[in-house]
């Protein structure tokens, strides 16, 4: 099919971009003709949710950069002179740090709505793959930026997440090298995470969010009924009778959640920009040291539940590798959920009480993880991080054997929508 | 609007635990004193400022404070400023920078560290609290100890204010019923504030070093509530623009 220029027969100055750029058919085919369910709930805000916080990572970082300082010597006095002698630097920092958590609030959300209404089953499977790419991704972008401000606990968070490469067998102690180019994190380090936080990641980060929404145009948004819209299309339009535009009535939609979601970032923002500490952790507020460890070295709190499988798992031969595997593991099993779920239906609406239990155990035990991923180490959380991880995993292991056990509902023909 | 409350309440909570998770701070087992930082409150401010300078900069710096920022925010005249707290520096866009030369260690046993954000690395329950559970204790060089940072190097700089107070051994049933409400200390030597002034002292200080921590606080939260005020009206359109289009959606 050959490519046709200006297919909608546009005149004057739009018709000359148009004859030359598509700007009415990109318009039409993912805003004002892009039909989505009209039944979207409150889940469905984070999507766009999730673009707004990018690009305030992105404006926020481009101007934090331009003050910046990379460099053991300079960062975390270029951080407080941003912080006190950069016109509103504290403001758009605080919005760069809150907004890393604001990131990951945002997408366990976005992620979770996926796993309420099977929004990763066919035909939707490559969305959830680059999905969970982002979130792989996101993972590294925050870690990079964690160490940035170079305080004691970037320091030593870095120091410890480092050294999981030390623990692949024969060549591990040399990859540590090579990846901190040092013994031990320093300027070298610092540079090299700067160049991929500010750069190679967020490059990255940005293709694939594009590809996650090109394939999302591609095959149609899912809905909270789990149906297809696109079975039933009015005759004559072929528009699916279910779906409205995109634009206007989800962008007017959107920006009412927008709102909410900006008064609880302002509040933040505005009146605990730490947040208690967990977003901005006090022994960072001294400059990294390595002879001076903190009392408990802890993950950002949206690393919480990994860094609780990891310290979960035994060791092996006086090894830390298998709780490395582990904790990676946890991340890749995301990928393979879109062919794990064997149920027929999509929505956790239709699905049986199997997968309802499955479900709400996995989210405790997510929870948990989190909480004792944060906490010094204690035979309480370890017993607890220990169960969590093995809900955490049979979550995804038994998948296929109790998405084929379960009773369903019958779907609906059409997606249930009260009008309001 | 429901599932937004509940959203809403949701980072709350969150924010809640955050709260409480900040008051596990290292504190050398010493339980640490309520205090709530109002760094609105400008004659406390500027007390503190006075103290600071008079007490603590001898040796200690705020290497990220200019004194021309600080005369700012506190409503400071430049007169005043450069012939009351300006003992180190000439140019009021210096930085507050300690006399101290860098061999101090070698008097004190550790270099006295800076302060710019000792009440954000501490916090300010721990600079209020610390600044009075000096104690006397002959078996440290300078004489004293403190609860709060067992083994500190710092001299009670402060103790003509405070006096000087000896650690209350709590034994047998008092320790049993835990040491809440039992005082850690009795004071052995009065000095020239009494108790409650010399709490009012510290006060100001630890008011002081919030501020110093970070001078963009009051700015910052004043203008929250500009944003909130802005965001408030613009959610009451953006709602009524939403439920304009959405009439025609069945």
């Amino acid at each position: 099919m050959a490519i046709v220029p200006n297919p909608y027969k546009t005149t004057g100055f739009l018709g000359w971009i148009d004859d030359r750029f598509p700007l009415t058919k990109l318009w039409k085919d993912h805003l004002s003709e892009y039909y989505a369910p009209k039944n979207f709930n409150f889940w469905y805000y984070f999507g766009s949710l999730a673009l707004l916080v990018l690009v305030n990572q992105l404006i926020t970082g481009i101007v934090l950069t331009m003050h910046y300082k990379p460099g053991a010597e300079t960062a975390f006095d270029s951080v407080e002179y941003i912080m006190r002698d950069v016109p509103w630097g504290n403001i758009i920092r605080y919005m760069h740090s809150t907004g890393a958590s604001a990131f990951f609030i945002v997408v366990f959300m976005h992620m979770y709505r996926g796993l309420l209404y099977g929004s990763y089953k066919k035909p939707r499977e490559l969305i959830w793959v680059f999905g969970a790419l982002i979130f792989l991704v996101l993972m590294a972008e925050a870690f990079c930026g964690y160490v940035l401000p170079w305080g004691n606990m970037s320091y030593w968070g870095a120091q410890v997440i480092i050294s999981l490469f030390g623990t692949i067998p024969v060549i591990g102690p040399d990859v540590v090298i090579w990846v901190q180019g040092d013994y031990s994190p320093a300027d070298a380090t610092l540079n090299r995470l700067f160049s991929l936080h500010v750069i190679a990641l967020p490059f990255v980060l940005v293709g694939l969010v594009v590809a996650h929404l090109i394939a999302l145009h591609e095959v149609g948004s899912n809905n909270p009924d789990g149906v297809e819209i696109k079975k039933h299309k009015d005759k004559a339009t072929g528009i699916p009778l279910d779906g409205i535009p995109f634009h206007p009535y989800y962008t007017v939609k959107d920006i009412v959640g927008v709102t909410v979601f900006l008064m609880i970032f302002a509040g933040i923002i505005f009146w605990a920009p730490d947040g208690g500490g967990y977003f901005l952790e006090k022994p960072n507020f001294t400059p990294a040291s390595a002879i001076n460890t903190p009392e408990h070295i802890t993950p950002a709190w949206y690393f919480g539940s990994f860094y609780a499988i990891l310290r979960a798992t035994p060791p092996l031969f006086g090894s830390a590798l298998p709780g490395v595997i582990a904790m990676f593991g946890a991340v890749l099993v995301i990928f393979f959920v879109p062919w794990l779920d064997r149920s027929p239906v999509k929505s956790i609406r239709y699905k049986g009480p199997l997968f309802k239990i499955a479900l709400t155990l996995f989210t405790i035990a997510f929870i948990a993880l989190s909480y004792y991923g944060m906490q010094p180490p204690s035979p309480l959380g370890k017993l607890v991080s220990q169960i969590g991880s093995v809900v955490y995993f049979l979550f995804f292991f038994l998948m296929p054997v109790y998405t084929k056990m379960d009773s369903y509902k019958t779907e609906p023909e059409r997606v249930t929508h009260d009008a309001h | 609007m429901t599932l937004t409350k509940i959203l809403a309440s949701g980072l709350l909570a969150l924010a809640g635990i955050g709260a409480s998770g900040a008051a596990l701070a290292s504190s050398g087992g010493a339980e640490l004193q309520y205090f709530r930082a109002d760094t609105g409150n400008l004659p406390s401010l500027q007390r503190g400022a006075r103290d600071f300078m008079a007490y603590c900069s001898g040796c200690h710096g705020l290497k990220y404070l200019r004194y021309n920022r600080l005369a700012q925010d506190l409503q400071i005249p430049e007169e005043l400023l450069k012939a009351n707290l300006m003992f180190t520096s000439e140019k009021p866009g210096d930085t507050i920078v300690s006399a101290l030369p860098k061999n101090a260690a070698d008097w004190f046993g550790a270099q006295p560290p800076d302060l710019s954000l000792t009440a954000r690395s501490r916090g300010a329950e721990w600079v209020y609290t610390y600044l009075q559970s000096f104690y006397l204790d002959p078996s440290r060089p300078l004489g004293v100890n403190n609860t709060v940072l067992p083994g500190a190097s710092m001299p009670h700089v402060l103790w003509e204010l405070q006096g000087l107070q000896a650690k209350v051994e709590h034994h047998g049933e008092a320790a049993a019923e835990g040491e809440h409400g039992a005082k850690p200390f009795e004071l052995v030597q009065k000095g020239k504030l009494s108790p409650e002034e010399y709490k009012k002292f510290v006060g100001d200080l630890t008011n002081f070093l919030v501020y110093a921590a970070e001078p963009g606080r009051n700015h910052r939260i004043a203008f929250g509530w500009k944003v909130l005020a802005f965001l408030s009206v613009f959610f009451v359109l953006a709602y009524a623009l939403k439920k304009e289009y959405w009439k025609d959606v069945h």
